[in-house]
C-alpha cells in the first residue's frame, strides 16, 4: 500500500483544485504526441497528426486530452486504493487499446512539464516530488493488469 | 534519433535565451534531482548541505549548465566534443548513466517553469533530443 504524508495529499488536492482541465488536458496530450511521436500509433483515427501545427490544432486530440485528465480524478479521490481503482482501466488499456505501458510514463512526464509551466516557481521541489509520486502510482496501476 | 537542422536551430536559440539564467536553472534542476530522486544523493556524500538551493548545489548546477551550453557549441559532433567529459564521468566519477536521464527530466521541468511561453512542444522535443544525444556522448567511454 502506498503511504501518503499529509503534505503530499495536500499538494495533490491543491493541484487538482486549481486545475483547468480544458487547458491542461489538451496541452499535455499535444505535447506527448509532439515530443514522443511514436505515441501517435494509438491515434490512427484522429485525423491529421502530420506535424506539430496539425497536432496543436487537432480538435480530437484536444477533446481526448480532457478525457485523459479527468481519468486522473479517480486516483485523486481514491489515493489510498489507486491500484484497485484502476484495475478495469488497466485491463482496457491492455486488452482493448493495446497501449505499451511505457507510454503512460511518457504522458506523465509531459503532464509534469505542463503543470510546471503553469505553476512556475510555485512548483517547488516538494510539490514536484508529491506530484511525480502520485503519477508514478497511477502509471504503475495502469500497467498492473497487463499479462 | 538525429538532430535535424531545425532541431539545432531551436536548441541554439533557446539556449542563447536561457543563458542569463543558467545558474538559477542549474540550481533548480540539480536541487530537484537530489530532492525528488533521493538515490542521486549518493554521488554527493562529500557535500555538507544537500538541501535544495544550498551553496554546493548552486555552484555545481552552474557547472552542469555550462557543460550543456558548451555541448550546444559542439552540437555538430557531440561524440568528439564530449570525449573528455565522458572519460571523466566513466573513469573518475563513475556515475550510473541511468542518472543522466534524471537530470535531463529535471532540466526540462525547470525550463518549462521559467519559460512557459518559449518552451513550446517543438522546442521541448528539440531540447529533449539534444540532451539525449549529450547523455549518449557522455556514456560513450563507459565500456
Amino acid at each position: 500500500m502506498v503511504e501518503w504524508t499529509d503534505a503530499e495529499r495536500a499538494a495533490i488536492q491543491d493541484i487538482f483544485s486549481n486545475l483547468d482541465y480544458e487547458d491542461i488536458g489538451p496541452k499535455a496530450l499535444r505535447r506527448c504526441l509532439i515530443v514522443y511521436p511514436w505515441c501517435q500509433r494509438y491515434f490512427g483515427g484522429f485525423g491529421n497528426l502530420y506535424n506539430a501545427e496539425a497536432i496543436l490544432s487537432n480538435p480530437m486530440v484536444a477533446a481526448h486530452g480532457i478525457v485523459v485528465l479527468h481519468g486522473l480524478d479517480r486516483a485523486m479521490k481514491n489515493m489510498d486504493n489507486i491500484k484497485n481503482t484502476y484495475a478495469e482501466l488497466s485491463v482496457l488499456h491492455s486488452e482493448k487499446l493495446h497501449v505499451d505501458p511505457d507510454n503512460f510514463r511518457l504522458l506523465a512526464d509531459c503532464l509534469s512539464v505542463v503543470i510546471a509551466g503553469k505553476m512556475g516557481t510555485a512548483f517547488t521541489p516538494e510539490i514536484q516530488a508529491a506530484w511525480q509520486k502520485f503519477l508514478a502510482v497511477v502509471v504503475n496501476a495502469l500497467g498492473r493488469q497487463y499479462h | 534519433m538525429s538532430l535535424s537542422t531545425k532541431d539545432k536551430t531551436l536548441v541554439k536559440s533557446f539556449f542563447t535565451k536561457i543563458a542569463p539564467k543558467a545558474e538559477d536553472i542549474g540550481n533548480e534542476a540539480l536541487s530537484r534531482t537530489l530532492f525528488v530522486y533521493p538515490q542521486t544523493k549518493t554521488y554527493f556524500s562529500h557535500w555538507k548541505d544537500l538541501s535544495p538551493g544550498s551553496a554546493p548545489i548552486r555552484k555545481h548546477g552552474l557547472t552542469v549548465m555550462t557543460g550543456y551550453m558548451d555541448a550546444v557549441e559542439k552540437i555538430d559532433d557531440l561524440l568528439a566534443g564530449l570525449l573528455e567529459l565522458s572519460e571523466l564521468h566513466a573513469f573518475t566519477l563513475r556515475v550510473d548513466p541511468a542518472n543522466f536521464k534524471i537530470i535531463t527530466h529535471n532540466v526540462l521541468v525547470v525550463m518549462a517553469m521559467y519559460y512557459p511561453d518559449d518552451f513550446t512542444p517543438e522546442v521541448h522535443v528539440a531540447v529533449d533530443k539534444f540532451l539525449s544525444k549529450v547523455n549518449l556522448a557522455l556514456s560513450e567511454k563507459y565500456r
